[in-house]
């Protein structure tokens, strides 16, 4: 893998330091450094993470528990509301909807991630001519600013002039209003997110596919077994914890897709491609008169469902150090 | 490794289309770029800018510089911040095993979930406080937070790699920590600060979220903004929205080509263990 031969090229430019450092004494003393003075190199970082996380985080659970408004939120002062801002969140007509789209928005799009990402893993992992260009290049859409993926989706799947509707209208298909009506506009940022985050998987599980020992598949063709008998008997049950892995970043980097939706349609039209996302932007910089105590109410119970994905993940991941 | 043989160059065919597919909206942003706008409406579309125009880029050079100036400035800040508090963090982590350590790295695990819209929240009240909304220095701080957890992983990931003789015998001559951090690790780590460099440098001058919420009203605008802005205008100008695009992809392309093993090396390390 990438990062073993990176090691050992490291490994070896030390070697030839060590080797024209003049020979001196073996280290015979046993050492024991006041282990506490590492915390000298790891204090920037920590006050880092503490001005610059914990802080804007604590500073987001008190927006929410209070009664913002632009006076106050400048000036300070804004009275204790309690749970109010949660209360009027979840009473709020648009929240089930809005909680089914996130829903609808994470799964639709890591089934497809996933599934694509898979099905280009296995293909590659052939080696051909050319398929470690071939798929640096299917890097691009991942490592493109969101900003420039959703614009150019945003033209492809214009109504008037898109080249997906042109491309329809060939196949004699009524063009669609991918972005401006409320029974496309979810579908069309799926869509887009798919073809961000594909990249994303196919490099990973290529990757894991790299780490299965050849041998295993010798002994299976050894056995006659089919190419799709080899993949349910060896490749899937070996690629799980790596599957379960990319799922799960899937997972947690979809909950807080923001851009892509921003900017394709904004959650419109009337709200159809909202996500909790969106929603908590709309409320916080979206409108002329701010809203940042139900807004930052709903980033909360984002972060909640983004928490409960990172320790299942984290859970997963020891899991697998034990074996 | 058997390549030339027919069969295997007939799989390179079908990688060719596959690649193609997954490309053609790049492509296609390309095309439009290159569109004049008298064709922007055709139907049905021009799939090649024939009788191709540079009046996109013409608007780019006329508007867009001053942000991709920013851009880049807020770039170079991150990783450079970035880099000072990630690699002493990893150095730390993967050689000096302080107490709690492991509950340090645990915390920066958990600090990758945040939602950027929860920490662009918590960002906006505080620099308002601060009065350093709008500004360069307020950008490059919130844009670090994108990065600082994946640093300290790679860093931690690869140092670890570093054999302890190495170390040690640096202490042997009389080096302090502090020294054998500086002109030990650091020279041995290049590879790894290269890493980190290039996708801070990228997610900072992707960033979209902490540009709009937290540099939205002042002078310092990043490009995401500047393509923002176009769309937002009802600028019908597609030539000019995509020319920008381009341009705005350049440092992911320069990055693909110059870099492309340890940008798999990035993608991979936060979630494959070997």
């Amino acid at each position: 893998m990438r990062s073993t031969t990176e090691t050992s090229a490291a490994v070896r430019d030390q070697g030839g330091a060590a080797s024209a450092a003049p020979p001196g004494p073996p280290p015979s003393r046993a050492r024991r450094p006041n282990r506490w003075l590492a915390w000298g190199f790891l204090a920037p970082v920590t006050i880092y993470l503490a001005a610059f996380y914990a802080y804007p985080l604590y500073r987001n659970v008190e927006l929410s528990l209070r009664e913002y408004t632009v006076r106050s939120f400048v000036q300070g002062g804004a009275p204790f509301a309690g749970l109010d801002n949660y209360r009027t969140v979840l009473a709020d007509p648009a929240f089930w909807p809005t909680l089914t789209h996130t829903v609808v928005f994470t799964v639709a799009s890591l089934a497809f991630q996933f599934t694509i990402g898979m099905a280009l893993a296995l293909f590659f992992h052939q080696h051909f001519p050319l398929s470690r260009t071939l798929r640096a290049l299917i890097l691009v859409p991942w490592l493109l600013p969101l900003i420039v993926s959703a614009s150019t989706w945003s033209w492809l799947l214009n109504s008037d002039s898109g080249l997906v509707n042109a491309a329809l209208g060939v196949v004699r298909v009524d063009p669609v209003n991918w972005l401006t009506s409320p029974g496309w506009s979810l579908t069309s940022v799926i869509i887009a997110n798919v073809w961000i985050g594909i990249p994303f998987n196919l490099v990973v599980l290529y990757s894991g596919l790299q780490a299965i020992p050849a041998e295993m598949y010798e002994a299976s063709a050894l056995d006659g077994a089919t190419g799709w008998q080899r993949f349910w008997g060896i490749t899937f049950p070996l690629l799980r914890p790596v599957s379960a892995i990319t799922l799960l970043l899937g997972l947690i980097y979809t909950l807080k897709v923001f851009d892509i939706i921003w900017i394709m349609t904004r959650g419109g039209p009337t709200s159809s491609s909202a996500t909790l996302a969106t929603w908590s932007y709309r409320l916080g910089f979206g409108n002329l008169l701010p809203e940042f105590g139900p807004g930052a109410a709903i980033g909360n119970l984002l972060i909640v469902l983004a928490l409960i994905a990172g320790l299942v993940y984290i859970r997963i991941e020891r899991r697998q150090q034990l074996r | 490794m058997t390549t030339s043989t027919p069969r295997a160059w007939w799989k390179t065919g079908i990688g060719l289309v596959l690649t193609g597919l997954m490309l053609f909206p790049v492509y296609w942003m390309i095309n439009v770029s290159f569109t004049r706008d008298q064709d922007m409406r055709a139907t049905p579309p021009h799939l090649f800018p024939t009788n191709g125009t540079l009046d996109g880029y013409r608007a780019v050079l006329d508007q867009q510089l001053p942000y991709l100036g920013t851009s880049f400035l807020v770039g170079l800040g991150t990783v450079a911040l970035t880099v000072a508090l990630a690699a002493p963090a990893g150095y730390a982590l993967a050689k000096l095993r302080p107490p709690g350590g492991p509950a340090l790295s645990f915390v920066l695990l958990i600090a990758q979930m945040i939602p950027g819209i929860i920490m662009a929240m918590g960002f906006y009240a505080i620099f308002l406080t601060l009065g350093v909304l709008n500004t360069l220095p307020g950008l490059i701080l919130a844009d670090t937070t994108l990065a600082v957890p994946f640093g300290v992983l790679i860093f931690t990931a690869f140092m670890s790699g570093i054999p302890d003789e190495l170390l040690q015998a640096a202490v042997v001559d009389g080096a302090g920590r502090l020294r054998t951090f500086w002109s030990v690790v650091l020279p041995v780590s290049r590879n790894s600060i290269v890493t980190v460099s290039l996708f801070a440098f990228l997610w900072s001058w992707s960033d979209f979220i902490f540009a709009s919420t937290l540099a939205g009203g002042g002078d310092h605008q990043p490009i995401t903004l500047g393509i923002y802005h176009y769309i937002g205008n009802n600028n019908q100008q597609w030539n000019a929205i995509m020319a920008t695009a381009v341009v705005a992809s350049i440092p992911a392309a320069v990055l693909l080509i110059l870099a492309q093993r340890y940008v798999s090396m990035g993608v991979t390390a936060g979630a494959v263990k070997d």
